[in-house]
């Protein structure tokens, strides 16, 4: 691809996801997937726009409703293209799972949910309104490694706690990612909590689950 | 002898974009009256008396500026036939959406507030806190705005799904939930309410792009308030204000809740003369300050946005967290009457 129309490709993917067009996000992602293949139009589109809407979205320039649809759409881009690997095909096999604990606040972890997708990293989705009690255990059912957990309220973010003795005391070794508005209003409180790591946005999970994920492989 | 500056005066007066005796102070303490009366939450506010009583008790501790009728937000979906959800700890939430197929909305009616015994208590704490209040003391009612009541009606994804894919439905919606709003904003002035509070989280940019909130919420925003008989304050719930700032102040509100993600001076500079600016304390972070750190917040806060008036202090969110202590509270408190008093000389290095 021609540098420049690679610039304007870009521009357009992101303009496409941030107005909420299917259709155009469809038309560019599908061209760009035609001479260099799935991998690499992921790589060099769908990541890119959704860490600059993620950077967008920390700085306070995009929505969390942009956000979200755009999440959204690139799942539904890779559903489509790639429903064995990228969608939610592949999650019941997946040792990284994701939940709201003790709170029904769905749409932190349903952005999330969607940008892990969306990068091919397939992911279990527990719910909403986890009990520690049932995280645990159903990360150990299953053999999870690396376990998100949302919160929107502070109640359930100072929960986490109690969660991370829990899995230390069952032995489970669990990686524990927490994000939300609590974490985003008091950057210490991730720490406070003991969580293994914390992201500000739905795209910094992205890198944290990669990472860790190669820790455990 | 000078008469004294009642709350009223004080709060009239920086609402007037001028400099009362000194900064007011409203700790939006919705839960912790169940902690002066040793209640678990639930019971707290199964009755009016206890809310009443919490408020005053409150009031009467850490000395602030109002009192709050709010009892949770969720309460509106009660009247709308929603279950809430306690927790020993926290503000109650809505239980499950009343609304999950858009086909459901065109059968909905808006409920009227007086079939509604939750929304009653509160009307009825009004009128005990007006009558505590005595003329001198705003006693501040609460509404959830039209625009942001979907989120716990439909839930957030939904509605933001069907905003794009069923706009005639949630068009729909939004008019029913205007003709509620307006009923119960007016409610709760006739019984006693001094100001409403019209919580709009979602007309900041921090969810809503601010196109679309032009298009939508604002129009809905100035409808609404337009025929609330009476003044208003709006809250955006930690969200940014920045970019809505001049739309916001258009639609006739007194005052705009804002976030501690934005710079309290700028948001001062945008607002001044126009829209009296409410906040901005990190009620999050609040929780583990101590009190000299809740002193330096106040006194920075004050610095950036007390002078000449239209600045009252708060938290940022409208309701301060169940676990922020009362010594941070009363530290709070302290530091208002201590760096608060006009003129702010120690501000201009007098």
């Amino acid at each position: 691809m021609h540098a420049d129309a690679g610039v304007a490709t870009h521009e357009a993917f992101l303009e496409a996801l941030l107005n909420t067009d299917r259709h155009a996000a469809r038309r560019l992602f599908d061209a760009a997937c035609q001479p260099a293949g799935l991998g690499a139009a992921l790589d060099s589109l769908m990541m890119p726009a959704l860490e600059r809407i993620g950077e967008r979205w920390e700085s306070g320039e995009v929505a969390l409703s942009q956000v979200y649809m755009s999440g959204i759409i690139c799942e539904e881009l890779m559903e489509a293209l790639l429903p064995c690997q990228g969608g939610s095909g592949a999650d019941s096999q997946s040792r990284v799972a994701i939940g709201v604990l003790e709170d029904q606040h769905a749409l932190g972890k349903r952005i999330v949910l969607s940008v892990l997708r969306a990068s091919g990293i397939p992911v279990r989705d527990y719910g909403v309104g986890l009990s520690v009690a049932e995280m645990v255990e159903r990360s150990r059912a299953d053999g999870i490694r690396v376990l998100l957990v949302s919160t929107l309220m502070l109640r359930s973010a100072l929960r986490v706690k109690d969660l991370m003795m829990a899995l230390r005391l069952e032995g489970l070794e669990v990686q524990v990612v927490v994000g939300g508005a609590p974490f985003v209003f008091d950057r210490h409180l991730a720490e406070e909590v003991g969580a293994d790591e914390v992201g500000y946005g739905a795209v910094d999970a992205v890198e944290i689950v990669r990472r860790l994920m190669r820790g455990v492989e | 002898m000078k008469p004294k500056t009642t709350s009223l005066d004080r709060v009239l007066t920086t609402l007037g974009h001028r400099e009362p005796d000194r900064v007011p102070l409203f700790l939006l303490l919705s839960m912790h009256g169940a902690q002066e009366l040793g209640l678990p939450i639930r019971v707290y506010f199964s009755s009016a008396r206890h809310v009443v009583e919490g408020q005053t008790r409150l009031r009467a501790r850490y000395g602030h500026d109002c009192y709050m009728a709010l009892f949770y937000a969720a309460i509106e979906m009660e009247a709308w036939g929603g279950e809430v959800r306690y927790f020993e700890d926290g503000p109650p939430n809505a239980g499950d959406p009343v609304v999950s197929r858009a086909g459901q909305i065109a059968g909905l009616e808006p409920p009227r507030v007086a079939a509604c015994q939750r929304l009653g208590h509160v009307l009825e704490a009004i009128s005990g806190l007006r009558e505590r209040a005595a003329g001198e003391v705003p006693v501040i009612g609460v509404v959830m705005s039209p625009y942001s009541l979907p989120v716990m009606q439909l839930g957030f994804e939904r509605y933001l799904n069907w905003q794009v894919e069923e706009p005639a439905a949630i068009e729909r919606l939004w008019r029913m939930n205007e003709e509620f709003c307006v009923e119960w904003a007016n409610a709760q002035l006739q019984a006693g309410a001094s100001v409403i509070c019209y919580f709009d989280p979602l007309a900041s940019p921090t969810i809503t792009p601010l196109e679309v909130y032009r298009a939508t919420g604002w129009q809905i925003a100035r409808r609404t308030l337009a025929r609330i008989a009476g003044p208003t304050a709006t809250h955006l719930a930690s969200g940014r204000c920045l970019p809505v700032v001049d739309l916001v102040a258009q639609t006739g509100t007194a005052a705009i809740g804002v976030s501690t993600l934005e710079d309290l001076a700028q948001v001062k500079r945008a607002c001044a003369g126009r829209v009296t600016v409410l906040g901005n304390l990190n009620g999050i972070e609040m929780r583990r300050w101590t009190p000299a750190e809740a002193e330096r917040a106040v006194k920075d806060a004050i610095a950036k946005a007390a002078p000449g008036g239209g600045f009252i202090l708060s938290d940022n969110h409208g309701e301060i967290p169940w676990q922020v202590s009362p010594d941070v509270l009363m530290a709070v408190a302290e530091a208002v009457r201590r760096w608060g008093a006009y003129p702010l000389l120690w501000r201009d290095g007098r």
